[in-house]
């Protein structure tokens, strides 16, 4: 199985993709996570630039997407929101309306700040964009607060009960990426 | 009275800065709890023969909370302490009871951003020992306040239905208490 990890930061050293590697580290067996890079090189969204052929950053995204079994988005968060970076992002993954690669993908969401809460109103907004776009997201969050001092020498959440959730998270993800999905009549 | 009651404390005491500590902990996102101190802290305690008087003050930028910068500059903002305009929490007592059992209940006014609030602190009090040829006291108080009585009124509503942060916070006094002159 391969998962896909979106970091909805593009700083260097983002706790958001620290995240993703220890979720990568999380992950049960037969399930892998590959990282993607690029958001920054997206063009804000434009219909005029949305189409064929779309983009290069943009083809190179909707490609990765596609072709993973799921999703993990890890997302920062904004003045309480997502940041516009991977907003972006999601707004070229869902376009277009009738066939787009978020469509029925399976995705989770976790978040890390430097602040207490961890991001967790970003995440339920990303999850809520991608419930408005016809993703099967996974109805659970990781905040993981204070990110400065959350990770371990080994990249792993230093906190047992946050790894063990972040663990839960993954395996959630893995389920629903299993799971049968009915058919549309 | 029974033989094993400790020597009552009696004079003037200050405390010791390095083993006295002001603490706060409330939970935050309904689940986690969160925990501070503030780390510069002064406090008197007199014994007269009319009783006890337990004074202190703890200087509000000196809170644990460091980094990250917006953090902090929330936190000794308007929607919390307001630290530019009322630097100093304090405490004076009314009504000290220090009994023969060990135990302590200390009444007073707690002052935090110019708003004073009458509270009941209970803990333990241990008696003089001399320790390093300093006589030395300890005296350990906790109480529980709802911040919003103190303006303290910053919250948001949480994306499950929870609040971002709890009204009540405890507060733990650990008061290394040094007797004025008491040099052994």
């Amino acid at each position: 199985m391969r998962l896909l990890g979106i970091a909805g930061s593009v700083r260097t050293g983002s706790h958001n993709r620290r995240l993703l590697r220890a979720a990568a580290a999380a992950l049960p067996d037969g399930a892998a996570l590959e990282l993607v890079d690029g958001l920054a090189d997206l063009p804000h969204y434009s219909e005029d630039l949305d189409r064929e052929p779309a983009p290069a950053a943009v083809r190179e995204l909707r490609a990765a997407v596609a072709a993973a079994d799921g999703l993990l988005i890890a997302t920062p968060e904004y003045n309480a929101s997502i940041p516009g970076v991977l907003k972006n992002a999601l707004d070229w993954l869902s376009r277009p309306y009738e066939r787009h690669v978020l469509r029925g993908k399976p995705v989770a969401v976790v978040g890390a700040s430097t602040g207490l809460f961890g991001a967790v109103w970003a995440q339920a907004e990303v999850r809520r964009v991608l419930a408005h776009v016809g993703a099967r997201v996974v109805d659970r969050e990781l905040p993981v607060g204070q990110a400065d001092a959350a990770f371990a020498a080994d990249g792993g959440l230093a906190d047992p009960e946050r790894a063990s959730a972040l663990r839960a998270l993954v395996a959630a993800l893995v389920e629903e990426v299993r799971a049968p999905v009915a058919e549309p009549a | 009275m029974p033989t094993t009651a400790p020597t009552p404390l009696a004079g003037a005491y200050t405390i010791d800065p390095v083993h006295s500590s002001f603490g706060f902990a409330v939970t935050y996102m309904g689940i986690s709890t969160y925990r501070g101190t503030f780390d510069d802290v002064t406090a008197s305690l007199t014994v007269g023969d009319d009783g006890a008087v337990l004074e202190g003050t703890a200087e509000v930028a000196s809170i644990s909370i460091r980094e990250p910068e917006q953090f902090r500059a929330h936190v000794l903002g308007d929607e919390f302490f307001a630290a530019d305009r009322f630097p100093q929490i304090r405490f004076r007592s009314t009504d000290v009871e220090l009994a023969p059992d060990g135990s302590a209940t200390v009444v007073g006014d707690l002052t935090i951003r110019d708003v004073t609030k009458r509270v009941t602190a209970t803990g333990a009090w241990s008696p003089e020992a001399e320790l390093f040829g300093f006589r030395k006291a300890h005296l350990r108080l906790a109480t529980t306040v709802d911040r919003t009585d103190f303006g303290i009124t910053w919250n948001a509503p949480m994306p499950n239905g929870r609040v971002a942060l709890a009204n009540e916070v405890e507060i733990t006094i650990e008061l290394t208490l040094l007797a004025e002159g008491g040099e052994g």
